[in-house]
């Protein structure tokens, strides 16, 4: 299985490490809501065939990765970094701005 | 359907071996049973034995979408045993292990249980530590445990790599004596033919694709051949349960399908006679009756529902073997596969009522279903027939995660993908 970094391009899965789930939501530090504290640490939607994740480029430009994989075929839909911030910098540095 | 024995082998043998009857029907299904069983794999089968022959319910249909055993109950590493440290498990593995010791006769079919012995192989004086606490906590509740020497070792498993200088020193282990190997077809033939002697139908090729429902009650399933009622509707699905329980209208489980994969080699002439555990890392290995070698190592690591693995898994899984018996360097490979296993967030299993009424759960198996086939069977078959858990079973609840009373015994937290 092959996932195409943003930063490095197609790199084999063993440069990559999992990091489950990317569909959960971390509820906010301080919150106190004891019911989505447990469906953020248990509960999963588990499909089969497409599947939001996370994935960590740990062997490469450790950068974490939002992954769309089929969990039937392990085709991968689409690769982007986890957080959209990641992105507007690189495009920032891409244009050339400092 | 006549029993098996000395007699009608014989019998049979100066015959031609033409009287033979099949093992099980091909019944169609009827229109309601007083309990569907849905997942013809081990658990399935055995809870349909169970329930006929302990709770005398024999109105009941097993169904499975595919034919019979063949998922898990025919893709693991046929290992049997309960050394486990925290109490629930060992309690719930070691009734299993004793309805193991008694299956074939039980069962009046030959499922070859081999109790040759389970060697856990500690590579560092803490990790034998670690050893001696859960033999000791074994022995505790009743389970034979052993601590080995590095020399007893040596002279058990010959073959293995004892010396100082390997990557990692072998310096004790733990044994558990009346651990061993089934051969798991059998178990899945065994279980269906008691079943069906005791009037269990076991309908194969029959897909469930919804459930019925009368307000929230299960009432029955809708299936690739026809509408099926039932007064309970038991899931025993192993890596399909998240997929079986959105039929049902339950989004999220505790539960992530992970795939595993399995190794055999070409037939060896006696190599190693007990189970054998890789310590720094994940490997296990057993020879099978026919010489080949059995071994598997960890999950791919990602979720995954395709039953079949990829190859860093069988990199490291051979690397690993080499590390403990360089003399199998150029043994070759025969076969590889992979199975769907519920990953649970604990490690350890569910077998309850509910979450819905009329309905009865039994899933989150990891990778140590096979082992657990007749106590899941037997105790999902009590708490089906009585509405409520046994003690083995009470606290392998769907809730436990939520309430704070996980049963974690590899202390991994919830990463299905490290239990």
């Amino acid at each position: 299985m092959l996932i195409t970094c943003p930063y490095c391009g197609p790199r084999d899965v063993i440069e990559f490490t999992y990091q489950g789930d990317g569909n959960r939501q971390r509820p906010q530090p301080a919150s106190q809501d004891l019911d989505a504290w447990n469906a953020y640490v248990y509960d999963r939607l588990n499909p089969a065939g497409d599947h939001n994740e996370i994935w960590q480029h740990s062997g490469g430009c450790r950068a974490h990765l939002k992954v769309v994989r089929n969990t039937l075929t392990h085709e991968i839909s689409s690769v982007a970094f986890a957080r959209g911030d990641h992105k507007a910098a690189m495009r920032h540095k891409a244009e050339g701005k400092s | 359907m006549a029993e098996y024995s000395a007699f009608s082998l014989l019998k049979n043998a100066l015959t031609g071996n033409k009287d033979w009857k099949p093992a099980w029907r091909k019944p169609d299904p009827k229109a309601s049973y007083d309990v569907i069983v849905i997942g013809g794999g081990g658990h399935g089968l055995s809870t349909a034995y169970y329930l006929a022959k302990e709770h005398g319910i024999t109105n009941v249909a097993v169904l499975e979408k595919g034919w019979l055993g063949s998922g898990n109950v025919g893709r693991n590493t046929t290992a049997v045993r309960s050394n486990y440290l925290l109490p629930a498990n060992t309690c719930f593995y070691e009734h299993s292990m004793k309805l193991w010791e008694n299956l074939s006769h039980d069962l009046n079919y030959n499922v070859m249980f081999s109790q040759r012995g389970c060697l856990n192989l500690a590579h560092t004086p803490a990790q034998l530590d670690d050893l001696a606490r859960r033999g000791n906590a074994m022995r505790h509740l009743g389970v034979d445990a052993e601590l080995m020497t590095t020399s007893e070792i040596a002279r058990l498993v010959p073959a293995l790599d004892v010396s100082g200088t390997a990557r990692f020193p072998i310096v004790g282990g733990l044994m558990q004596p009346r651990a061993g190997t089934a051969r798991h077809d059998a178990v899945a033939w065994g279980y269906a033919r008691g079943a069906d002697r005791r009037g269990v139908d076991i309908i194969e090729n029959c897909e469930v694709t919804g459930f019925l429902r009368d307000g929230d009650r299960v009432t029955g399933v809708s299936t690739s051949r026809g509408e099926i009622r039932a007064k309970k509707v038991a899931v025993a699905v192993a890596g399909s349960t998240g997929r079986v329980m959105q039929l049902a209208g339950i989004e999220t489980m505790p539960i992530e399908s992970h795939v595993l994969q399995a190794f055999v080699t070409e037939s060896l002439k006696p190599f190693v006679d007990t189970i054998l555990t890789f310590g720094m890392g994940h490997f296990y290995i057993s020879q099978s009756d026919k010489g080949g070698l059995v071994y598997g190592g960890d999950l791919d690591g990602y979720n995954s529902y395709a039953q079949r693995g990829s190859l860093p898994i069988v990199d490291e899984v051979m690397s690993e073997m080499l590390a403990l018996f360089p003399g199998l360097a150029r043994v070759r490979m025969l076969r590889s596969w992979g199975g769907v296993c519920d990953m649970s967030m604990d490690g350890s299993p569910i077998i309850t009522t509910g979450p819905l009424p009329g309905m009865y759960l039994n899933c989150g198996w990891c990778y140590g279903g096979f082992k657990a086939t007749p106590a899941s069977g037997w105790c999902f078959a009590w708490t089906i027939a009585k509405d409520e858990p046994h003690d083995f079973n009470a606290p392998f609840t769907l809730d436990r995660f939520h309430r704070g009373l996980v049963i974690d015994d590899k202390g991994q937290g919830a990463t299905p993908r490290l239990h």
